[in-house]
C-alpha cells in the first residue's frame, strides 16, 4: 500500500498553542534535503566523460568538501546524482546489489541501456515518496559509443548526448548548448577531440563555481572507455 | 525547500490527433520543462507501445513512460496468450482502469491511444481523472487550444496523408509559437492498416517559422509593419 508522503508528515507536525504565537510552515519536519551540487555527464564517439563537483552542502553549511557524486556501476556505466546525497546512497546501494544479482544470472553485466530502464522503474517505483535525486546515467552503448541518460525525480528519462543536473545546471547547460551544439553561436566551431571538451567541461565547472554558492572544492571527472576508466580531479574555489 | 523541485516534474506540451481517411495522423512537439527552467528540447512524446499501438505522452512524462510501457507489456502478453492482439479499444480500456484506480492520488497524464486493428483505425484519449472518448480529432496539453484553432479551420475527412501532414505540422508551430511550454521539434505518425509510419522524425519549429513566413511573402523578423523598399 503506498503512502503518500503527506499523511506521513501529519505525525510530524506540532499542534499550534493556544496563545497567539504562529507556527511558520517552516517549523514542519521535512525527510527532503538538498545537499545540492552539479554533475554533468557529455557522450561521444568512443568515450562517455562524466563529471561531478565534491561539495556536499545543506543550506548555508558546507559538510564536506570530499563526496563523491559519481558512482560506477559496471565497468561500461557511471551514475552522477545531484539532490539529496541520501537517497543517492540508497539508490546507489540498491542498483550495485542488482546489478550483482542480474551479473550472477546471466554471467555477462547489464549493458547501458539495460541499467538506464532499471534505474527508471526503480525510480517510478517510489511514485509517491520520491528519490530526490536528479540522475544521469552515462555509459558505453553496444558499440562503445558514448550515450548519457537524464532523469527526473521519478524517473521519466530519454537519451541525450549531453546532460547537466543540480544546484548549477541552468548555469552550466546554456554553455554546453553554445559550445557542444553551436547554439546561437556566430563562429560556429564545434569542438571534435576529447581535449577540447574536457577543457569546455573544466570551465564550466569553473563558472558554476563562480555564481553558485553549493558548486566548488573540487571537481571529479571520470573518462570511460572501452579501454577502461580514467579518474582526475581538479581543484575548484574552496569559498 | 525539498517539496518545490520534487513537484516540478516535466509538464507543458502540445500534442494532436486526428482520423482522416488514410488512417490516423499523430504530430507532437519536443518540449520538457521543469517549471520554467526548459529540461530538454528533444523528447520523444510519441511513445511506440507495438507496431499497431502508439500513445501520445502529456502531463507528467514519468508517468506516460512508465504506464505506456505497462500497457505494452500487458498487450505483448495478451497476444502470447490468446494468438491474437489486442484491440485499440481494450488496450484504451485497460489504461483506464488503471487510473481509475489512481484517481485522486496525484497521477498526471492526457494521452492518446492511436492504433489499427481488425476493426480499422481508432483514436482514444485518455486522462488521469479515468476520462476514456473516443473521436476524431484531439489535442492535448498546454498549447492543445492553438492547435484547436488550426485544426478546426482545416480538417475535413477526406484530405490526402500529404495535407494531413502539412495540417498537423502547421497546428503544432502555431502552437509552438504561441505556448512558452511547448517547443522544439515536431514529429509526426502515421497510422494506418498495416500499422504505424513515422513521416517526421524531428522539424525544427524554428526553421517552419520562417518557412511559413516566406509562404506570405513576409520575413518573419516580426517588424512585418515596416515598408520595405526591396
Amino acid at each position: 500500500m503506498y503512502i503518500p508522503v503527506n499523511d506521513m508528515l501529519k505525525h510530524f507536525k506540532q499542534d499550534a498553542p493556544a496563545m497567539a504565537n504562529i507556527t511558520h510552515k517552516s517549523d514542519q519536519w521535512s525527510p527532503y534535503h538538498d545537499n545540492s551540487g552539479t554533475v554533468l555527464a557529455v557522450g561521444i564517439p568512443g568515450a562517455v566523460i562524466v563529471a561531478g563537483d565534491t561539495r556536499l552542502s545543506n543550506g548555508y553549511n558546507i559538510l564536506s568538501r570530499d563526496a563523491t557524486k559519481l558512482s560506477q556501476l559496471t565497468d561500461k556505466c557511471v551514475l552522477a546524482t545531484a539532490g539529496q546525497y541520501a537517497d543517492f546512497i540508497a539508490l546507489r546501494k540498491f542498483l550495485q546489489q542488482r546489478l550483482q544479482l542480474y551479473e550472477f544470472q546471466n554471467e555477462v553485466q547489464a549493458s547501458t541501456e539495460t541499467v538506464a530502464h532499471l534505474l527508471s522503474r526503480e525510480l517510478y517505483s517510489r511514485r509517491f515518496f520520491p528519490y530526490y535525486t536528479f540522475n544521469l546515467l552515462a555509459g558505453l552503448d553496444e558499440n562503445n559509443h558514448g550515450v548519457v541518460y537524464g532523469y527526473d525525480a521519478i524517473g521519466s528519462y530519454d537519451q541525450m548526448t549531453y546532460g547537466v543536473q543540480g544546484s548549477g545546471q541552468e548555469l552550466v547547460v546554456a554553455v554546453l548548448d553554445n559550445q557542444l551544439k553551436g547554439y546561437n553561436k556566430i563562429n560556429k566551431t564545434i569542438p571534435q577531440t576529447r581535449e577540447e571538451i574536457l577543457d569546455i567541461i573544466l570551465d564550466c565547472f569553473s563558472c558554476a563555481a563562480e555564481r553558485d554558492i553549493h558548486t566548488g572544492d573540487n571537481v571529479e571527472i571520470l573518462i570511460i572507455t572501452a579501454a577502461g576508466t580514467e579518474r582526475i580531479v581538479k581543484p575548484l574555489r574552496k569559498d | 525547500m525539498g517539496g518545490n523541485k520534487l513537484n516540478n516534474f516535466k509538464h507543458g506540451t502540445t500534442t494532436l490527433g486526428f482520423v482522416f481517411k488514410e488512417g490516423i495522423l499523430l504530430a507532437v512537439d519536443s518540449r520538457a520543462s521543469m517549471g520554467s527552467f526548459l529540461s530538454s528540447e528533444q523528447v520523444r512524446k510519441v511513445i511506440e507501445i507495438n507496431e499497431y499501438l502508439l500513445g501520445t505522452m502529456a502531463g507528467g512524462a514519468a508517468d506516460c513512460q512508465y504506464w505506456l510501457a505497462y500497457l505494452a507489456n500487458h498487450c505483448r502478453t495478451y497476444e502470447l496468450k490468446n494468438g491474437s492482439k489486442l484491440s485499440v479499444a481494450a488496450a484504451s480500456k485497460f489504461l483506464q482502469g488503471i487510473l481509475i484506480g489512481y484517481k485522486n492520488s496525484g497521477l498526471s497524464m492526457g494521452c492518446m491511444i492511436a492504433g489499427t486493428d481488425l476493426s480499422g483505425q481508432h483514436l482514444y484519449y485518455i486522462d488521469n481523472d479515468g476520462m476514456r472518448l473516443k473521436g476524431d480529432i484531439f489535442s492535448v496539453g498546454s498549447g492543445s487550444t492553438y492547435a484547436y484553432g488550426v485544426l478546426d479551420n482545416h480538417y475535413r475527412y477526406d484530405l490526402s496523408l500529404n495535407e494531413a501532414v502539412e495540417l498537423g505540422v502547421r497546428a503544432i508551430y502555431h502552437a509552438t509559437h504561441r505556448d512558452t511550454a511547448s517547443g522544439g521539434v515536431v514529429r509526426v505518425y502515421h497510422i494506418h492498416q498495416n500499422g504505424w509510419t513515422k513521416v517526421h522524425d524531428g522539424i525544427d519549429v524554428v526553421d517552419l517559422h520562417y518557412k511559413f513566413a516566406q509562404q506570405k511573402g513576409l520575413v518573419g523578423d516580426g517588424d512585418e509593419a515596416k515598408q520595405r523598399l526591396f
